[in-house]
C-alpha cells in the first residue's frame, strides 16, 4: 500500500468468481502491466481479492480507489477494463453509466455491518489486513488479562445467543461446558450455508472466536465442521489457520500464557441433519449423522462423550467484537431479548438479492423494500419465508414485524440459518409447502417415528392437493400429523417440519381450499389444476405458439383463431409465454 | 487396487474407528465406493460390511456407482427452486440425454447430481461444474456452459 495510491478491489467470493472475477481481476493486471499504465501515470497499482459484500446481483463489483477515494463499478465483465483503467485511472474521469447506481447505497446504507463489515474490505487472504483492524487483539485481551469466567461474564452479559439454531445464550453454553470436570473439552464452530461469506471474507474472525472460545471453556482442540463442496470457504480458512499458526496465534503457549490451542478440519458431507449439534458430532465421529437423545446435553457429554461446545461461524465472529468494543456497546444494539445483528441471505422474488445484515428486530418491510429494493418486476409481495426450509411463511399483512427470536417465535417461524425467500403473487403457498416437506423428507434421518413417517405422509398429502385431488379431511389429517410431530419428534428437523405448513395454513388457507374444493390454483402454478386456452377474439392467428408448442397441441391456419387440444396440451406454458396478443388464458 | 488399499488403511490408522474418513479416501482414490474395496476392509479391520452400507447409504455425497469425468451439480435449494431449479435439471438432463433415473451418461463423460444449498442464493438458479460455480442459469446459458465442454474435451471457455 505505501508505494501504491491506486488499489483496485475486485470482488472474488463464491458469487463474484461465478461471475467472473478472475478473468476480471486478470484483466485488469494484463492491461496496466502491458500498457505500462503504472510509469505512464508514476503511481502503483495494487490489487486486492476480497470477499463478498453481498450485493452479489451487481457482480462483479470493483472498487478504484485513488489516494483513498473509493469509486465502484458493477457488473463488471473483462471487456470493461481497458475504458475503465484508460478514462479513470489514467484520465481521472469516471465511467459514470457503469458506476454503482442508487440501490447499491440503499441496500448498503440501511444495513447495520458489524460481521460482514470487513468482507469486501479486507483481502482474506492476507493476514495483514485483519491485524490492521485491530484483528486478534480481543484474542490476546481474553487470554492474558481476563481469567475465563471473565470471558464468559462478558459474553453472556452482551447478549449474544446463537445464531444457527434455537438462540441459546451463547455465554450460559460456555459456562456450563467449562464447569464440567471432564476433560479434554471440544468446540466446533459449524460453518453453514449462511456463514459461507464469513469464511470467505473474514477467515480470521472465525478462528479468533473460536480461540477465545476454547479458551473460555478449558479447551485445547477446536474443529471447524465445513461442507468439502464450499472450495473458497475451505481454501480460505485453511490459508487463515496457517497464517495464524505462523504468528503464534495458535498453537503451544499462545501468548505466552501457557494456553495451548489448535484447529482442525472436519469435512462434513451434504446433510441437513448436520446442522443439529448432535448429529454432527456423529458425523464428525464418523458414523450415521442421526441425533442423540439429551440430556445429556453436548455442553456435558458430546464429542467422543466429552464436554463439547458447538458455535456457529457466525456467532465466533461476533466473539472478538464483543471482547473488542465491550458487552455493553454490543448489547445496545438490537432489542430487548434479542441482541446484536443477524446475517439473512436475502432471496427469491426481490430485486436486490444478497446477503444482509440487519441489528435485530429490524422490520420485514424495511428489509425487503428497503435494502432489498421491492419485488421483482413489482409483483404484489404475497409472503417471506424465513429462517430456511423449516422457518414459517410470514404472509404480506404481517410484513411491518420486526425480526428476533421472540417475534418470529411468535409467528411460527425461527431465526434458523437465516434463510429469506421472498414470494410474489405468481408463488403457490400449497406448491411451495410440499417443496419444502419434500425436501425436509429426504433429509429426515429416519431415526424416529414421527418424522420418519410424519414428513412422508405430509408430502404425499401436499402432493395430493395440488394434484386436485384432496379432500376437506386432508386438511384435518395434515393438521393432526402436524401437531404430533411438533410434540414428539426426537430432534429440531422433525419438530419445525411443519413449520411452512402450519403457517401456511393459517394465512393462506382460502388456497389451500382452491385446490381441495374448487380444484384452482390460484397463482396458477400446480399444473393438474390449471389449463390454458386460447381467446378466439384475441388470437391473430400469427401461429407463433403452434410453432413453440412441444408436443403439437395447437392447431390452426394462418390469421384465423388457433385452438389448444386439452388432452395433448402438457402445460408447460410456453405458448403463454410467447403470445404477443395476450390472448391465451392461464386459469 | 491392494496397492492403494493398503496405503488408505495406514492412513486410517491415524483416525480409527471414523468411517466417513476411509470412505472418503476410497471415493477420493475411484470416484466412487467399489464393492470389492469395502470387502477387503470390512475383513482387515473386522467391520461388518453393513456398517460401511449403512454409512455409504446415509450421505447422498458417497456413490456405489462409477462417476463421470465431469460432474455437473444442480443447487435444488429453495431460492434456487422458485427460480427454476427444475427446469435447469431437465434441460441438464436433456442434453445429456439422460433418462429420469439415470444420472451419469453412458461413456462416462457426465454426472448430474442434485444438491440441496450451497449458499449462494443470492445467484440463483446456480449449477456447479467441476467445483465451479456458475449462478443466474437459464436455459440457454445452462447449454452453452454445456457446449463449452466438447463430447469428452477439456473446458473451452465460457462467456459471463
Amino acid at each position: 500500500m505505501k508505494n501504491s495510491s491506486i488499489e483496485i478491489k475486485v470482488c472474488m467470493g463464491t458469487s463474484g468468481r461465478a461471475s467472473g472475477g478472475a478473468d476480471v481481476l486478470r484483466a485488469f493486471k494484463q492491461f496496466i502491466h502491458e500498457n505500462g499504465i503504472e510509469a505512464q501515470i508514476s503511481k502503483r497499482c495494487g490489487y486486492k481479492k476480497v470477499g463478498c459484500r453481498g450485493f452479489c446481483s451487481k457482480d462483479v463489483l470493483v472498487d478504484v480507489v485513488i489516494n483513498g477515494e473509493k469509486t465502484t463499478y458493477q457488473s463488471v465483465k473483462p471487456i470493461m477494463v481497458e475504458r475503465i483503467v484508460s478514462e479513470h485511472i489514467v484520465n481521472g474521469e469516471p465511467v459514470s453509466e457503469w458506476l454503482t447506481k442508487e440501490d447499491y447505497e440503499s441496500f448498503h446504507n440501511k444495513q447495520y455491518k458489524i460481521v460482514l463489515g470487513p468482507c469486501g474490505e479486507i483481502d482474506p487472504e492476507n493476514i495483514e489486513d485483519y491485524l490492521n483492524m485491530n484483528g486478534y487483539k480481543a484474542a490476546k485481551k481474553a487470554i492474558t488479562q481476563m481469567s475465563r469466567d471473565d470471558v464468559i461474564k462478558k459474553v453472556i452479559m452482551s447478549g449474544l445467543r446463537g445464531r444457527g439454531g434455537s438462540g441459546f445464550l451463547t455465554g450460559r453454553k460456555w459456562e456450563i461446558c467449562k464447569n464440567q470436570h471432564e476433560n479434554p473439552k471440544y468446540i466446533i464452530c459449524n460453518v453453514g450455508e449462511v456463514n459461507r461469506p464469513l469464511a470467505e471474507g473474514n477467515p480470521h474472525a472465525i478462528i479468533e472466536g473460536l480461540l477465545i472460545g476454547g479458551y473460555a471453556i478449558g479447551a485445547e482442540k477446536g474443529y471447524i465442521y465445513i461442507r468439502e463442496r464450499y472450495h473458497i470457504s475451505v481454501e480460505r480458512l485453511h490459508t487463515a489457520i496457517s497464517q495464524a499458526r505462523e504468528k503464534g496465534f495458535i498453537g503451544k503457549n499462545i501468548f505466552n500464557s501457557g494456553f495451548s490451542f489448535d484447529i482442525d478440519f472436519s469435512f462434513g458431507t451434504e446433510a441437513f441433519i448436520c446442522g443439529e449439534e448432535t448429529a454432527l458430532m456423529e458425523s464428525i465421529e464418523g458414523k450415521r449423522a442421526m441425533p442423540r437423545f439429551r440430556p445429556p446435553f453436548p455442553a456435558q457429554k458430546g464429542l467422543w462423550g466429552k464436554p463439547t461446545v458447538i458455535n456457529n461461524a457466525e456467532t465466533l465472529s461476533n466473539i472478538p467484537i464483543i471482547i473488542g468494543k465491550g458487552a455493553k456497546w454490543y448489547s445496545s444494539i438490537g432489542t430487548k431479548e434479542s441482541k446484536g445483528t443477524k446475517v439473512f441471505t436475502l432471496s427469491g422474488k426481490v430485486k436486490n438479492t444478497g446477503l444482509v445484515e440487519i441489528p435485530m428486530g429490524m422490520s420485514l418491510r424495511d428489509i425487503v423494500y428497503g435494502i432489498g429494493g421491492g419485488v421483482e418486476g413489482d409483483k404484489a409481495l404475497k409472503a417471506v419465508q424465513v429462517g430456511g426450509p423449516s422457518g414459517g411463511l410470514i404472509p404480506v399483512s404481517m410484513i411491518d414485524m420486526g425480526l428476533d427470536y421472540e417475534s418470529l417465535s411468535k409467528v411460527g417461524s425461527i431465526v434458523g440459518s437465516g434463510g429469506m425467500v421472498v414470494f410474489d403473487e405468481d408463488d403457490c403457498i400449497v406448491s411451495v409447502t410440499k417443496f419444502f416437506i419434500e425436501f425436509l423428507q429426504r433429509e429426515s434421518c429416519g431415526k424416529c417415528t414421527p418424522c420418519r413417517i410424519g414428513t412422508k405422509r405430509m408430502l404425499e398429502l401436499l402432493t395430493k392437493i395440488t394434484e386436485g385431488k384432496g379432500e376437506d379431511s386432508d386438511l384435518e389429517t395434515l393438521e393432526r400429523l402436524s401437531s404430533l410431530m411438533t410434540s414428539s419428534s426426537l430432534c429440531g428437523l422433525g419438530r419445525t417440519a411443519p413449520n411452512p405448513f402450519i403457517t401456511g395454513l393459517s394465512h393462506f388457507r382460502d388456497e389451500y381450499i382452491a385446490h381441495i374444493r374448487d380444484k384452482k390454483c390460484p397463482a396458477g402454478v400446480c399444473t393438474a389444476l390449471i389449463t390454458f386456452t386460447i381467446m378466439e377474439e384475441l388470437c391473430k392467428g400469427c401461429t407463433l405458439c403452434k410453432k413453440k408448442c412441444p408436443v403439437g397441441a395447437i392447431t390452426g391456419e394462418v390469421k384465423k383463431p388457433h385452438k389448444i387440444d386439452p388432452d395433448l396440451c402438457i402445460k408447460c406454458g410456453a405458448c403463454f409465454k410467447v403470445c404477443k396478443f395476450k390472448a391465451i388464458k392461464k386459469e | 487396487m491392494d496397492k492403494v488399499l493398503k496405503k488408505i488403511l495406514s492412513d486410517y490408522k491415524k483416525n480409527e474407528g471414523n468411517l466417513i474418513y476411509l470412505l472418503q479416501k476410497i471415493q477420493d482414490a475411484y470416484g466412487y465406493v467399489p464393492e470389492d474395496a469395502v470387502n477387503w476392509f470390512s475383513n482387515k479391520l473386522d467391520i461388518p460390511a453393513s456398517k460401511f452400507y449403512g454409512v455409504i447409504t446415509f450421505y447422498p455425497k458417497f456413490r456405489l456407482k462409477p462417476t463421470g469425468k465431469n460432474t455437473i451439480t444442480v443447487c435444488c435449494g429453495a431460492a434456487c427452486h422458485i427460480k427454476g431449479s427444475d427446469k435447469i435439471l431437465g434441460e441438464v438432463k436433456g442434453i445429456l440425454s439422460l433418462k429420469d433415473d439415470e444420472d451419469t451418461t453412458q461413456n462416462l463423460s457426465f454426472t448430474v447430481q442434485k444438491a440441496t444449498c450451497i449458499g449462494a442464493c443470492s445467484i440463483a438458479p446456480v449449477v456447479i461444474l467441476n467445483d465451479q460455480v456458475y449462478g443466474d442459469m437459464d436455459m440457454e446459458r445452462v447449454s452453452k456452459l454445456l457446449k463449452g465442454y466438447e463430447k469428452e474435451g477439456e473446458y473451452t471457455g465460457f462467456e459471463y
